[in-house]
């Protein structure tokens, strides 16, 4: 008799580590990735629309003029003039930062992480979003907190249940939040809860991280200020250049007060000593003049169209009785299906069907979602998205029969 | 020198699974001289690829629709190329899991007692309320799984009666049918079978959570194996000779496992029937060769001599 040891580590692994595991869904988007497939799951910026030449002189340039630096390590924290660079784009939005109060990260991912490692205990309790990004799920849950899910509403998050769980006794580490363009709702924070949640969370001393990389991707109406700058001493702010440039330079970085900053400077620099050097020299000199303008607000038009194209197909070929989120910025649709359907289960079946999208129950941490599903307009083409959504509202359409008489 | 296809890839939700054996097998069959090639029917028109490489045998590494399911083996019939494996027709049986149990229970081989449940029952006859009857007829706990998909992709494990609707809906997602069968409680071996070569020793399996589905199978650390398995001789005996029926019955070729639950009572109860048994670094096959002192590459060797030996003679 011999056991086989498929995996000689597998009694050494952390706590932490047991959700790490093969899962069908993602065997599905290995599919799903093929070009005869319409993905809708993915949110992967447009990056064809840079300017390849000009990417190409600022590679060149820096490797000319800074190779000694680029090739090099650096400063944790990130050099001080791509932290203004990176303090410009804020005021942009009307957030005052000093470059000082800054820590560049590989992407705002990277400041996610962070954060959960200065910030949260095994056990804590924290507060996200009903649904919330995926990504800081992953990152938050390998510090083991327990997660308080708010609801969305199309104002952004719901703070009156937020202050009832405060009331409860709910004691959170911090509340995290995707307050412009959510990811995955497509919702936006209205001003009047932006006021409340800071005011809320001021007087309960709770601090709000604020995950903000689509804020410059708005299409229409007037931006709402940042939490950031309603309230700069409890609020951690992160930020990337990955939706306004490219996420292939992995830019991102958080802003906060100088204590929270110190931590994170030496947390950053436990765990990579300082991110790349040489591209963190291409995104500074990308940002220098104005041309990065002119790009992001041919982006900003792409991405609006591809929007209006989504909104249009899913009224014309979604059942009558779905639901879906009408961003005004951003990458996604959240959409809503009739409550006999079960999105997860039907991913397999689209995925035949050559469409793809990201089941809801990703986004919720307790098993919710199931009849939710978000779509991503930012990468297909027009063509493509007018297609995707037809062959997900045919699927729809074919299996409501079957799904009614097995939930009936 | 003779051109071997290594067939991975392909379209199926077991792309990823495929293409991991693909890449295994090729490079086994390189460490023995072979002039072996990836070659992923999905990329690229196959036909001509096939062609352009003058290829003389294909060792098929795909799983699921269209790898297993008869599509391929037909076609390489129509071109004349030899290809390890069974024929198109056993494939289609083996592939279709109420298929291959109707023929299973026919010919006396054990297989536990199901109900298939076709998309279209439900759709159109408004078969709904039939689950209610299956399960006081098979009774709880069940197994439900699509009829033609591999890899418990689409598999779920029913301990409740109100879990069932919804493990339905998941099998059907993957398949036109869904097969809702008895859960035997006991240990699951596997059965290795290379024609030509002595009965491989059986491969017991131990998810630690209990359940086969794909994570405990493609998560290394997630199950534990034991090759041989730890039986009584003569349960182990009687679970290789259902294999072996099995094998027959259904008609495979050159290579195959079939998976075996084993009830309290020792009595074995086929499955799963795998026409292309998965080749990966967590596959059950190639531990089971290890066991018999057979190592991956001379696995390999042996399943591609089985179709080069069917080649015409040049």
């Amino acid at each position: 008799m011999a056991e086989f040891n498929v995996d000689p580590f597998s009694d050494r692994y952390a706590r932490r580590a047991a959700g790490m595991s093969a899962s069908e869904v993602r065997a599905l988007f290995a599919v799903a990735s093929r070009p005869d497939v319409v993905s809708l799951a993915g949110g992967m910026p447009f990056v064809q629309a840079l300017p390849t030449e000009h990417v190409l002189e600022v590679v060149e340039a820096v490797l000319s003029e800074r190779a000694d630096v680029a090739l090099q390590y650096g400063a944790g924290q990130g050099s001080p003039l791509l932290r203004e660079r990176l303090a410009m784009l804020m005021a942009e939005e009307g957030t005052l930062a000093d470059p000082e109060d800054l820590v560049v990260t590989t992407g705002a991912q990277q400041a996610l992480d962070l954060v959960g490692k200065i910030l949260i205990d095994p056990g804590d309790t924290i507060v996200v979003e009903a649904p919330a990004y995926v990504g800081a799920l992953s990152a938050f849950s390998a510090y083991e907190p327990r997660f308080l899910q708010i609801d969305l509403d199309d104002e952004g998050m719901v703070v009156s249940q937020l202050e009832e769980a405060l009331l409860r006794g709910e004691r959170p580490k911090f509340v995290y939040t995707v307050p412009n363009f959510h990811n995955p709702a497509g919702v936006t924070m209205s001003r009047s809860r932006r006021s409340q949640l800071v005011a809320l969370c001021r007087e309960a001393r709770v601090p709000i991280v604020e995950d903000n990389p689509y804020g410059m991707l708005r299409f229409e109406g007037d931006p709402e200020p940042t939490l950031r700058s309603l309230d700069p001493h409890n609020v951690i702010y992160l930020g990337t250049v990955s939706k306004v440039f490219s996420p292939g330079v992995r830019v991102g970085w958080a802003v906060a007060e100088p204590g929270v900053l110190q931590r994170l400077v030496l947390a950053k620099e436990a765990a990579d000593l300082c991110g790349s050097q040489f591209t963190m020299l291409v995104t500074e000199r990308s940002f220098d003049g104005e041309l990065w303008r002119r790009n992001l607000a041919r982006l900003v038009d792409t991405y609006r169209s591809r929007r209006d194209v989504m909104l249009a197909a899913l009224a014309e070929h979604f059942p009558a009785d779905a639901r879906w989120t009408r961003p005004s910025g951003g990458f996604y649709v959240w959409a809503t299906v009739p409550e006999y359907f079960d999105t997860p289960a039907l991913l397999a079946a689209a995925v035949e069907r050559k469409v793809a999208y990201v089941p809801g129950t990703a986004f919720y941490p307790d098993g919710r979602g199931r009849q939710q599903m978000r779509l991503s307009f930012c990468y297909p083409t027009e063509e493509r998205i007018e297609e995707g959504v037809r062959r997900l509202g045919e699927l729809l359409g074919d299996e409501e029969e079957l799904y009614r008489s097995l939930s009936g | 020198m003779t051109v071997v296809a290594v067939l991975a890839g392909g379209r199926s939700p077991e792309r990823e699974v495929s293409l991991r054996s693909g890449h295994r097998v090729a490079s086994a069959l390189q460490s023995r001289g072979q002039d072996a090639r990836l070659l992923d029917p999905a990329e690229g028109p196959f036909v001509e690829n096939l062609s352009a490489a003058t290829v003389s045998a294909c060792y098929v590494a795909l799983h699921g629709k269209e790898g297993e399911d008869g599509t391929v083996q037909r076609l390489l019939d129509a071109l004349g190329i030899p290809y390890t494996g069974s024929t198109p027709r056993a494939c289609q049986l083996a592939f279709d899991k109420v298929l291959a149990k109707e023929m299973l229970d026919a010919a006396g081989v054990p297989t536990p007692p199901w109900a298939a449940m076709q998309a279209t029952a439900l759709r159109d006859l408004a078969a709904g309320p039939v689950l209610h009857t299956i399960v006081d007829r098979l009774s709880l706990p069940l197994v439900v799984k699509p009829s033609r998909a591999g890899s418990a992709m689409g598999l779920a494990f029913v301990e409740h009666e109100r879990d069932l609707p919804h493990a339905v809906m998941n099998a059907l997602s993957y398949s036109d049918a869904a097969v809702i069968e008895r859960r035997i409680e006991g240990p699951e071996v596997a059965a290795g079978i290379v024609a030509g070569s002595d009965p491989l020793p059986l491969v017991e399996i131990v998810p630690k959570s209990g359940w086969f589905d794909y994570a405990a199978r493609y998560t290394p650390g997630a199950t534990e194996y034991y090759a041989p398995a730890r039986l009584d001789p003569e349960v182990a005996a009687a679970a290789q000779g259902v294999a072996a029926r099995t094998f027959d019955v259904l008609g495979l070729r050159d290579v195959g496992r079939i998976d075996v639950m084993i009830d309290r009572d020792g009595d074995p109860w086929v499955v799963d029937v795998n026409v292309s048994p998965g080749m990966t670094d967590t596959s059950l096959l190639p531990m089971a060769g290890q066991a018999a002192g057979i190592g991956f590459e001379e696995l390999c060797a042996r399943v591609l001599q089985l179709a080069l030996d069917r080649a015409p003679s040049a």
